[in-house]
């Protein structure tokens, strides 16, 4: 095996990475895959509680960085898919106990033993998302629909190009069609144009995100999600696969059916 | 303002973004852009006539990248015969 290594990151806080990484993850191990997850948001450790692994930590990448465990150790096995491990931040310790060389000393020896690396980037452009993409062979960039995501999230494909770490692609989340249909939302190919580089996803607003991370179980495992069903195609498209977009203009139920019947579709 | 003849707030955020994107993406104020068409002016008017009122200067976006697009109508100049 060699692995991949992909670095979400986004620029502004609050987007989605954590939710991304967490649900790309699942979906890629639902696959059958070996896949690792790297929380970079030292002092901000979230990743954990969104996978539902927040009571089996013992060991983090600090203690791996300052040698008090082996790597092995502090790769917490997920619940329900016995290939996909979450190495978690550490918390009570500062931003530069992490360097760029670290990150991409731990992700040279996950390699040889995973399909896929995915590395949760802290938000902001300073040394913690410098480490998140120091060792990343791909970085995919969340945003949503809105001026100050779409401003930051422009700001790191501008860093991304500086850096040589070749096209990121896009994840546009929590879009919301509705608003969009009445032209009070950035449309999906608005924000393709503004930030000018390729999509690899869009992602619907959907109730179920919310739900599925107060439960700990990332909502790609709930079959009636949009937004799970989102996840699983991004998911298969990092793996290479050619997965049609979801038209996200179909309406389910009675106002759907009305709508079309009326001719508005 | 009126809420038929109201913009809906899409296009404004495209809009604000193009513009905001571009000054960020280029490290250049709107004041320094100015001040850069000032010098500018100043520099070919040394060479021909120019109608300041009717120059156009700004930055595009071209996919990531920017050019700095003018368009500097020049004055007839009725030409002098010598002799």
């Amino acid at each position: 095996m060699t692995a991949q290594v992909i670095t979400i990151t986004s620029g502004k806080g609050g987007v989605g990475k954590t939710t991304a990484v967490a649900n790309l993850a699942t979906a890629i191990a639902a696959d059958g895959k070996k896949v690792v997850c790297i929380d970079g948001d030292i002092g901000l450790r979230n990743l954990d509680v969104v996978m539902g692994l927040e009571n089996r930590i013992v060991y983090d990448i600090v203690d791996v960085i300052e040698g008090r465990c082996k790597l092995k150790q502090a790769m917490i096995r997920d619940k329900h898919f016995p290939e996909m491990y979450l190495i978690p931040a550490a918390q009570t310790r500062d931003k530069n106990a992490v360097s760029p060389t670290d990150m991409i000393r731990i992700c040279n020896d996950l390699r040889s033993d995973a399909d896929f690396v995915i590395i949760d980037s802290p938000a902001g452009i300073e040394r913690g998302f410098r480490n998140a993409i120091a060792a990343a062979d791909r970085v995919i960039v969340v945003t949503n629909p809105e001026v100050s995501a779409v401003r930051d999230a422009d700001r790191v494909v501008g860093i991304l190009e500086a850096e040589e770490k070749g096209n990121p692609a896009l994840i546009l989340n929590r879009l919301n069609q509705a608003l969009v249909r009445n032209n009070d939302m950035l449309s999906a190919e608005d924000v393709l144009d503004l930030l000018g580089i390729q999509l690899i996803g869009i992602v619907p607003e959907d109730e179920s995100v919310i739900i599925a991370s107060n439960r700990g179980a990332p909502v790609v495992n709930d079959p009636k999600s949009r937004a799970g069903q989102a996840f699983r195609n991004i998911a298969r498209r990092i793996q290479g696969q050619d997965v049609p977009f979801i038209d996200l203009d179909q309406q389910s139920g009675l106002w759907g059916a009305i709508q079309k019947l009326a001719g508005r579709k | 303002m009126n809420f038929f003849t109201r913009k809906r707030s899409a296009e404004n955020a495209k809009e604000r973004l193009q513009l905001v994107l571009v000054h960020d993406r280029t490290d250049l104020t709107p004041a320094q852009l100015e001040s850069l068409k000032d010098d500018l002016l100043i520099a070919i008017s040394k060479y021909i006539e120019i109608d300041p009122e009717a120059v156009q200067i700004g930055l595009e976006r071209d996919g990531r990248s920017q050019r700095l697009v003018a368009d500097i109508p020049l004055r007839n100049v009725s030409r002098r015969h010598a002799g």
